[in-house]
């Protein structure tokens, strides 16, 4: 797609236009819709959107950036690993920062002779086991649907290639049951939500369908663009104006309402669905992918006899409540004061996609 | 001499002094370091400006330059930056063992060309070797000294409401250039480092806009971070117009393959320029004008803080219209999962 035709997604003429009709279709009435995924919610705060959008809208940030999610005994297991002699981490950057118990993180680690690398992508890691054949290099398979078909295809490349020293730390989640999880829980007040635009190039149309059949909300897949987002609203905003309760896909330069099934086949060959704890939420069941018994061999869960076990947050944290939509990043009593940037207490404040750190980051007043 | 370097050439030896007299003196010639003395002896009329700083870098030859030439610009331009005309230059050379010989060669005489373009002289310096393994190939600090030629100095407690904020050309230009060949990424159209000395571009200036307010040039963290930098020591809001701030498409194109913001990446041949709004015209009309500032822009101005007694701050007018902080960095810029 050449830029040109990108540009036209963020002209401010058009916005401004969708945003008329978006007024319109509010009509007074207030909309809490909540973005399912980190790179909305950056997209949101840096195009300068929020604070053009009209007062009825109220943004809430859901459990959609990997990192945030992941589970403080997840964190302290990979931060474990990354003690071990003989272990070489290979990372996506995110992880660097995120804090475990007793403030440790990958990046104190290195400094104190842990072995950690950040890759760009899994096949960066099968190159690292294969340059250190007498360490054991572990991927940390951290991301959703869209990373973990990545991640399964670099452990069948690393089969072929008899690269035996690599292993995945499989903490990959699923988006469809932490919605599920969102949807029926009675306090959480969402009329409607902007769906994921890369995990449903996956995952395709179908999984959402609940949403709106068992739960009578309206939701539509979209781009990351502000074009994209405000025709998003405006399509939320209709539907409820008319009293309907849709899913639609209105991504469809990239996202097929079928989905990838070649995507979805590697996953299924590589992982089996299993629970899994998710930070800030508990366990969620058949939210997470484990490495199937087939290629257990590279499952580093298994090889280092990781257990994860779930522990109680760290105190005054409120990301399980941010996560979750019920409370602003900024109505958290640690917010700016005891969790920054500079010493984040939770991942809503470390991952450059947390609801926390896009707030304290971007957000003027 | 060996085609490697040893450790014998830091010893202070007869290798050491082979090292002085067919490299560094080959390269660096002025009259002063001909003396082949402890030291230098100078003297400048006036006010001197000194600055210091030491260069690491990975890949040490990267697209558009090296470490060399990097040590001398980056010198340069932080003594230019505070008002004056940079004179002199020390250099200190940190070396890991086994380094090729003419790795350093190609080193030691893109700084002597660069030196000489930014009419400075290399008077003083020192060589150690480290064994393997002690340090990364090669680390050289460089100490600049220069002749203030305006007061009062522009400085990052001066920018005042109402200044304008002007930048010298494209950002992110030299971070990305570094990160790409570090990651082996190549782009359809390569991009350069832009690293160059600011200091000809800058005495004129200052030789004919004496009160220009903040001169800085935006290297490691980038435009984002010197201009919060400048809002916080000045107690001001720096409001900047994104539409207007230059990035070429071919680095927008490559920061958002990596997750790189072009705003916190380092530049080394741009400045910024804050100063009266009265000046702006003919700021930029002599900005333009220097073949290193083709591409200057005005990117915003300064205002008052809204609220008297809070940190500055610096906020971006978005292409949509909007607003939104543009805020600090913690550490490094990080590659990202999606």
């Amino acid at each position: 797609m050449s830029l040109d035709i990108l540009d036209q997604f963020h002209d401010p003429t058009l916005c401004k236009s969708v945003l008329e009709r978006l007024c319109a279709a509010l009509n007074g009435q207030p909309l809490r819709f909540m973005e399912v995924c980190g790179t909305h919610t950056v997209a949101i705060f840096r195009s300068g959107l929020r604070s053009l959008l009209p007062k009825e809208i109220v943004h809430l940030s859901g459990p959609g950036c990997p990192v945030c999610v992941t589970h403080e005994a997840e964190i302290n297991a990979f931060l474990d690993l990354a003690e071990k002699p003989g272990v070489i981490i290979a990372t996506f950057g995110d992880l660097m920062r995120v804090p475990g118990s007793r403030g440790r993180t990958l990046k104190a680690a290195q400094a104190d002779g842990a072995r950690v690398a950040v890759v760009y992508s899994p096949p960066d890691a099968i190159k690292l086991a294969a340059e250190n054949p007498e360490a054991t290099v572990v991927f940390l398979g951290v991301g959703f649907e869209t990373t973990a078909p990545g991640v399964a295809a670099s452990i069948k490349m690393a089969k072929a290639q008899g690269v035996n020293n690599f292993r995945v730390l499989s903490f990959h989640k699923l988006v469809p049951p932490a919605l599920d999880v969102l949807l029926s829980d009675p306090d959480s007040h969402i009329d409607a939500f902007i769906l994921p635009g890369h995990v449903s190039a996956i995952i395709g149309l179908e999984p959402y369908l609940p949403v709106a059949a068992r739960y009578g909300r309206a939701a539509a897949i979209a781009g990351f663009e502000p074009l994209d987002i405000l025709q998003a609203l405006l399509f939320l905003a209709e539907c409820r104006r008319d009293g309907r309760a849709e899913v639609a896909n209105l991504y469809r330069r990239v996202v097929r309402d079928e989905g990838n099934a070649k995507a979805r086949a590697m996953l299924a060959e590589i992982f089996v669905p299993a629970d899994a704890l998710w930070r800030g939420i508990g366990l969620i069941p058949g939210s997470g992918l484990e490495i199937s018994p087939q290629y257990a061999a590279f499952d580093a869960k298994r090889d280092f006899g990781i257990e994860i076990v779930d522990c109680p947050p760290l105190p005054g944290c409120k990301c399980g409540e941010v996560l979750k939509g019920k409370l602003a990043p900024n109505q958290c009593p640690l917010f700016g004061r005891a969790c920054t940037p500079a010493k984040p207490v939770g991942p809503c404040m470390v991952s450059t996609e947390g609801s926390c750190a896009a707030y304290y980051k971007y957000q003027v007043d | 001499m060996s085609d490697k370097v040893l450790l014998d050439y830091g010893s202070g030896g007869k290798a050491s002094q082979r090292l002085i007299g067919e490299l560094f003196l080959k390269h660096f010639d002025n009259p002063e370091l001909r003396r082949m003395n402890d030291g230098a002896v100078l003297s400048l009329p006036g006010k001197i400006a000194v600055s210091t700083d030491t260069f690491t870098v990975d890949p040490i030859f990267f697209p558009g330059g090296d470490i060399g030439r990097l040590a001398v610009h980056g010198t340069v331009n932080d003594v230019a930056m505070m008002g004056a005309v940079p004179r002199y230059l020390t250099c200190g050379f940190l070396i890991e063992e086994g380094l090729p010989m003419a790795d350093l060669e190609r080193i030691v005489e893109s700084m002597g060309a660069a030196a000489r373009a930014a009419g400075v002289w290399i008077v003083t310096g020192d060589t150690k070797v480290v064994p393997k393994g002690a340090a990364d190939k090669i680390f050289i600090n460089t100490t600049g000294i220069g002749e203030v030629i305006v007061d009062p100095v522009p400085s990052g407690d001066r920018a005042a409401p109402g200044d304008a904020i002007f930048i010298t050309g494209t950002l992110g230009d030299h971070g990305l250039a570094i990160l790409s060949t570090r990651q082996g990424l190549a782009f359809e159209t390569p991009v350069l480092s832009d690293c160059a000395s600011l200091n000809h571009a800058i005495e004129t200036l200052l030789r004919t806009l004496p009160d220009i307010h903040v001169l800085r040039d935006p290297t490691r963290g980038g435009l984002a971070t010197t201009l919060n930098e400048i809002a916080l020591s000045s107690g001001v809001t720096c409001e900047i117009i994104e539409d207007d701030i230059p990035v070429k498409p071919e680095v927008r194109g490559g920061c958002s393959l990596l997750g790189l913001d072009p705003l916190y990446l380092a530049n080394e041949g741009k400045f910024l320029c804050i100063l009266p709004e009265a000046q702006a015209e003919a700021a930029l009309k002599l900005m333009l004008a220097n073949p290193l500032c083709t591409g200057a822009k005005r990117i915003g101005t300064v205002l008052a803080n809204e609220k008297p007694d809070t940190p500055g701050r610096v906020l971006l007018k978005t292409g949509l219209g909007g607003k939104r902080l543009l805020g600090m960095l913690e550490g490094e810029q990080l590659p990202r999962i999606c």
